[in-house]
């Protein structure tokens, strides 16, 4: 393991626990911020830098702002915080611990494959790679979802749009 | 790489960044005097000669100044907003291409900060980012008039970014290639008549253009900080060296956009007869072709900064001629005007690529 693998793993881990422990909701959406930030570091040591930058423009660029955007508008803070009941937070804490056994015994016993530096492809993640793959072997399920996010953008706009005698200024 | 290219390469970065530093330094001169040119007033001309040190009279007043923090406000973050603004301006101009490479020797030293293949996507990453230096920032405040600047940046820099986008990828589906270098490269072949990417893309070109103004939050688009509704929009309650900052940041990005413009569309670092220069110094003066194409390289610094310049005054020129838009023409502009024309840039280049009418 690379001391900058466990810096990354130990910022991820300690602002993924941010998030959780912020009181204040805004304070929160930094540590989220910082979290996919580490998550595109990671990318970055798996060599996809392709990954990586979109990680940061979809994610940490965009819908992030939209949560900030929300949160601002709110006016949240700690006296208009709910107070959940214990039951609540008991199941929370079982849901979550089970979770966390379950995926602890699913991953104790796993091998990573290792990698072989005499065939190994220095290459394999970088975007034109991606692109073949993406447009060679998953051309149909790629174009299936392009035109649903081009569907849910030309809605978007048609939205917008004014009707007739609408305008009033 | 060896050490020593490392080294070079790292003399590259420190120059990338002390030319942004110093070329946002002199937008703020040539803001006023471009101002009162286009007003026909006579302009800063106290401070030394022609008004030269005017900057340095600025800064001295931004550094004196109190600091000060409105009550309420959250200290950190309130800290934080600019500096994180300065931050994203200052990263996003690592990837641009500012000339060829010098050769010395058998050490190559490309005049970029770093290249790598997604070069592209991580400015367009940075830019994205450099919203939240304006958000924080206007939240932070406690002021609703900063809090109103802010929400107006983010839904502005949301919208106009999937208009951006998608100019560039029409851009993209020509070159075949995100680095930023590649993409110069390819505006000019040696032998043959090669058109800039502009002649190729001007509707892309357009969209791009329009998209810079509002990513930079300049004029007509510079609604966060519109003063006649705003007070000062997201900035209002900033004093001393943080609201400097603030507005260096801005002059940075207008330095970067105008860049990344003078790249994607106007050749970059390359120049009209740049080979037959470089085969007449070799052939009629008799240098070494390393010599030679050591001298164009430097040329094309020159001339990626001789567009740089025209970019920026372009943008001064049209916050001095043009009144503000309002918030809903900017949002109806961006939504239904700039993205439907963008998606239709994306046909119209496809059908021609197809068609081999362009490549």
């Amino acid at each position: 393991m690379s001391p900058l693998f466990l810096f990354l793993s130990f910022v991820a881990l300690l602002s993924a626990l941010g998030v959780v422990l912020a009181k204040n909701p805004v304070h929160s959406v930094l540590f989220l911020i910082l979290t996919f930030f580490t998550l595109s570091g990671h990318y970055l040591l798996l060599n996809a830098q392709f990954l990586a930058a979109v990680n940061i423009i979809v994610y940490a660029g965009a819908i992030m702002v939209l949560f900030l955007f929300v949160i601002m508008f709110l006016n949240l803070n700690e006296d208009t915080e709910p107070h959940k009941p214990a039951l609540a937070k008991f199941a929370a804490a079982i849901a979550g611990g089970s979770l966390l056994l379950i995926l602890v015994a699913a991953l104790r016993n796993v091998s990573p494959a290792g990698y072989d530096p005499a065939n190994f492809d220095s290459q394999i993640g970088m975007v034109d790679r991606l692109g073949m793959v993406l447009f060679r072997d998953y051309a149909l399920p790629f174009e299936l979802a392009s035109v649903l996010l081009l569907a849910a953008m030309v809605g978007s706009v048609m939205l917008g749009k004014r009707e007739t005698g609408e305008r009033n200024f | 790489m060896t050490l020593e290219t490392l080294g070079w390469q790292g003399l590259v970065i420190l120059v990338v960044f002390g030319l942004s530093l110093l070329i946002a330094t002199y937008c703020t001169y040539a803001e006023r005097v471009i101002a009162a040119f286009l007003q026909d007033r006579v302009g800063p001309d106290r401070a030394g000669p022609f008004g030269l040190a005017q900057p340095l009279a600025d800064a001295v007043k931004m550094f004196t100044k109190e600091e000060f923090f409105p009550a309420g406000a959250n200290r950190a973050l309130f800290i934080f907003g600019p500096c994180l603004a300065m931050i994203t301006a200052l990263m996003s101009s690592a990837v641009i291409p500012f000339g060829n490479f010098l050769q010395f020797g058998s050490t190559v030293v490309h005049l970029q900060g770093i290249e790598i293949n997604v070069g592209m996507l991580y400015v367009f990453g940075i830019v994205s980012l450099g919203v939240y230096g304006i958000m924080i920032g206007g939240w932070a405040s406690n002021n609703k008039f900063s809090l109103l600047g802010a929400i107006r940046a983010a839904s502005q820099n949301i919208s106009y970014e999937l208009a951006m986008g998608l100019a560039l990828i029409a851009v993209l589906m020509m070159s075949g290639t995100l680095s930023l270098r590649e993409i110069t490269l390819q505006q000019s072949v040696a032998g043959e008549w090669h058109f800039w990417n502009v002649v190729k893309q001007p509707l892309g070109f357009i969209i791009f253009i329009v998209c810079a103004f509002a990513e930079t939050n300049r004029t007509p688009f510079d609604l966060p900080e519109c003063e006649t509704e705003l007070v000062g929009g997201y900035h209002t309650e900033y004093s001393s060296m943080k609201l400097g900052l603030y507005l260096f940041a801005e002059y940075i990005n207008v330095f970067v956009a105008s860049a990344v413009m003078s790249v994607l569309y106007f050749g970059g670092f390359n120049f009209p007869f740049q080979y037959e220069l470089r085969d007449w110094l070799v052939s009629s003066r008799g240098m070494e072709l390393v010599t030679a194409q050591n001298i164009i390289t430097i040329l094309g610094a020159v001339g990626v900064f001789l567009k740089i310049f025209a970019f920026i005054f372009f943008f001064m020129w049209v916050r001095w001629t043009l009144p503000r838009f309002r918030y809903d023409q900017l949002m109806r502009l961006g939504w239904t005007i700039l993205i439907p024309l963008a998606i239709f840039n994306i046909l119209l280049t496809g059908g021609l690529i197809t068609f081999g009418v362009i490549k």
